[in-house]
């Protein structure tokens, strides 16, 4: 489903000197497997999510899915493809604040040149819990709400892939494990492949495969990064 | 969900700072209109003042600028007369033949009431019965009618007919006497008192303004007769007064002692017109001129309100600009904060160019609704104006009339916008997507 072959990703230091961030020769994700993603901070967890979905550009390689390689495909194409097949929970501020959350599981509908789908939005909304906080807007939601709402914006376009990129750090631990439980359930049953980030122990620990970024990755990391 | 809905709540989401820029460009618009409008009826309210005739016909000494002010929009010094063998000419002389009908005009007197002052048009009922004031929309002629009373009878001498503005200011109605004032200024002798017979109807005219008496009454005023060659025939006809005669005993001022300072005509056809100009303008008798006061009217509407119209409005292109630039300000100053949010929709599969479209819409969006509630502030100013200036002015504002200038407003204001939002869109544009994630908000 998700193959990545020879990526390599690197930024520019200030100095214009190329600064490597990636450098994975292989790495695959069968469709509907769930795995965690750990690596200690800065060593590029982030960037890799982003250019698997797209929204950076890699240096060199290829990342296959579904399969096309989208490191070949225009921009625009891309971006059509990201709307349709990849869903995103981000850490934080997932939602969008001029939106209530119907709007906001919508809004995650309205790039993919199709029309939306307003019953699944609601029932996306119930299946999370909140189908009587549909009209509020962010601000009125807790953040353990808010990231449920981005659960299901995520899941709006019957994704083949979610991306999470640390969708509990911010939630208390109370609720941290009920975000968990919706993402992994919703994920089975719709049969979506995850690739989830985390620091928490208590959350990798229930994944049947957890991927270390720095087993995978040739990438040194920076001497002076913090260990995990 | 569209982008214009997107752009709208985003607009929500920034209520404040919105209809702060939004209304800014309201008021640009409204000032536009208001200028555009206010121009439009002051050409129109010109123009028509000289219609329904064809030829202003006066004394040679005093100019034809002089000629039109004074008998087309009562104001200006005072003309210069002409003997009445020169209007008989147009009754049942060598000019005869190309002309429909003749009104002579003796102007000089005013009348002063609550201190205001009003000229007094010595005239012929011709005037409101035989010619319009111009024309109606759908082409008919507009005729002069009476809001009360009726128009001035030939035979009798002392009776006077008042415009609407006139009868307003100076409260005269039918029945009251006034009595003219020798002269321009309050302190001039008082003449006869003459009666209100009728109160004209609105025309939007300067006639409006003005205070028509009966020409025989006037020649019998003291000071208005020339010397006559035989004194004893006037003073012959002032013997017996005859209580229920309405002209008080006199008989008509023999013609030879008359004068008229200028003669409206309304020729047969464009050929009539075009000889009498001819015969009038270059003819060996170089007493009087012919005017046509369309064209100098025009003329001077060219010369005067044409380069203060263009002043104004290009002060309030100015003032839309500078809206325009508030609202690229607002929106680039909220794209920092808004980086994040553009982020979000990228990841979501928005597309460069569609992040950069719902800025334009936003943009758009602002400048129209700012726009259309411009046009409507500006429409309701002259609405609320437009009683005001009827009373004041004798001009009809058709506040409801929408100008075709401001169909161009719509195009206009969406080019002008999406220029104006070119800026921040392309901003949006090259949002960068990776970093900003991370920034968080
Ligand atoms: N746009 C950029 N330009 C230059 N360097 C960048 C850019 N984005 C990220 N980096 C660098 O790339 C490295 C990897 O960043 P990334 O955000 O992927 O780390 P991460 O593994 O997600 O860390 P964390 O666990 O703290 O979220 C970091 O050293 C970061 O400073
Ligand atoms: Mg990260």
């Amino acid at each position: 489903m998700l193959l990545l072959e020879n990526v390599r990703k690197s930024y520019r230091e200030p100095n214009g000197e190329p600064l490597p961030i990636l450098d994975i020769e292989h790495f695959r994700l069968d469709a509907g497997e769930q795995t965690v993603l750990r690596g200690r901070s800065g060593c590029g967890k982030t960037t890799l999510l982003n250019c698997i979905s797209g929204l950076t550009t890699v240096d060199h390689g290829r990342i296959v899915i579904k399969d096309r390689d989208i490191a070949r495909l225009p921009e625009v194409t891309r971006d059509r493809f990201r709307a349709r097949h990849i869903g995103f929970v981000f850490q934080t501020f997932n939602l969008l604040p001029a939106f209530t959350a119907f709007e906001n599981v919508l809004l995650g509908m309205t790039f993919t040149g199709q029309k939306t789908d307003a019953s699944r939005a609601r029932r996306l909304l119930d299946e999370v819990g909140l189908c009587h906080r549909m009209g509020h807007k962010p601000a009125a939601l807790s953040v353990g709400e808010q990231q449920r709402v981005a659960v299901a914006r995520a899941l709006a376009n019957q994704p083949s892939l979610l991306l999470a990129d640390e969708p509990t750090a911010n939630v208390d631990p109370a609720h941290q494990q009920q975000v968990i439980d919706l993402l992994r359930g919703a994920c089975e049953q719709e049969k979506v492949a995850m690739l989830l980030v985390t620091h928490a122990p208590e959350v990798s620990d229930q994944f049947a495969r957890v991927e270390y970024l720095e087993k995978v990755n040739r990438v040194l990391p920076s001497p002076n990064s913090p260990a995990l | 969900m569209t982008f214009w809905k997107i752009a709208w709540r985003n607009m929500q989401q920034r209520a404040l700072a919105s209809s702060l820029t939004g209304f800014s460009m309201a008021l640009g618009v409204a000032l536009m209109i208001l200028v555009i409008v206010i121009h439009e009826v002051t050409v129109q309210q010109f123009s028509s003042d000289a219609q329904g005739y064809h030829l202003i016909v006066g004394g040679s000494k005093g100019g034809d600028v002089q000629l039109v002010m004074n008998t087309v929009f009562h104001i200006g010094n005072p003309l210069y007369p002409i003997p009445y063998s020169y209007y008989k000419e147009f009754v049942d002389g060598n000019y005869a033949p190309f002309t429909k009908v003749a009104i002579p005009y003796c102007i000089g007197d005013s009348f002063h009431a609550n201190g205001w002052r009003f000229r007094v048009v010595a005239t012929t009922p011709d005037l409101f019965d035989k010619i319009s004031y111009g024309a109606n929309d759908d082409g008919s002629d507009k005729q002069y009618r009476f809001q009360s009373g009726r128009n001035i009878q030939t035979d009798h001498f002392f009776e006077a007919v008042v415009g609407s503005v006139a009868a307003k200011k100076s409260g005269l109605k039918v029945g009251d006497t006034f009595q003219p004032t020798h002269g321009m200024s309050a302190a001039g002798n008082k003449h006869v008192e003459f009666e209100i017979v009728g109160v004209l109807s609105p025309t939007g005219t300067a006639n409006d303004r003005a205070v028509f008496v009966n020409i025989e009454g006037f020649y019998l005023l003291d000071g208005h007769a020339l010397p006559a060659e035989n004194r004893d025939a006037t003073q012959a006809q002032q013997q017996e007064p005859d209580p229920i005669d309405p002209n008080r005993g006199r008989l008509p001022l023999p013609e030879q002692q008359r004068e008229v300072t200028s003669i409206l005509v309304l020729c047969n056809n464009d050929l009539g017109m075009m000889s009498l100009d001819q015969a009038i303008n270059k003819g060996k008798d170089r007493t009087a001129i012919a005017v046509k006061p369309g064209y100098l009217v025009q003329d001077m509407l060219d010369k005067v309100i044409g380069p203060v119209r263009l002043v104004l409005l290009v002060l309030t292109i100015l003032i839309v600009i500078v809206a325009g630039i508030s609202i690229l300000v607002s929106i680039y100053n909220s794209m920092s904060e808004r980086s994040h949010d553009i982020a979000v929709m990228r990841a979501l599969g928005a597309s460069r160019t569609a992040v950069m479209g719902i800025i334009l819409a936003e943009s758009i969006l602002l400048s129209l609704l700012g726009g259309l509630v411009g046009v409507l502030l500006g429409h309701a100013c002259l609405a609320i104006a437009s009683p005001y200036v009827m009373a004041h002015a004798g001009i009809t504002l058709r506040f409801w009339q929408f100008n075709w200038y401001e169909s161009l407003l719509i195009p206009g204001l969406v080019v002008f916008a999406s220029l104006v939002g070119f800026l921040p869109a392309l901003t949006a544009y090259r949002t960068d997507v990776g970093r900003s994630l991370g920034a968080g908000r």
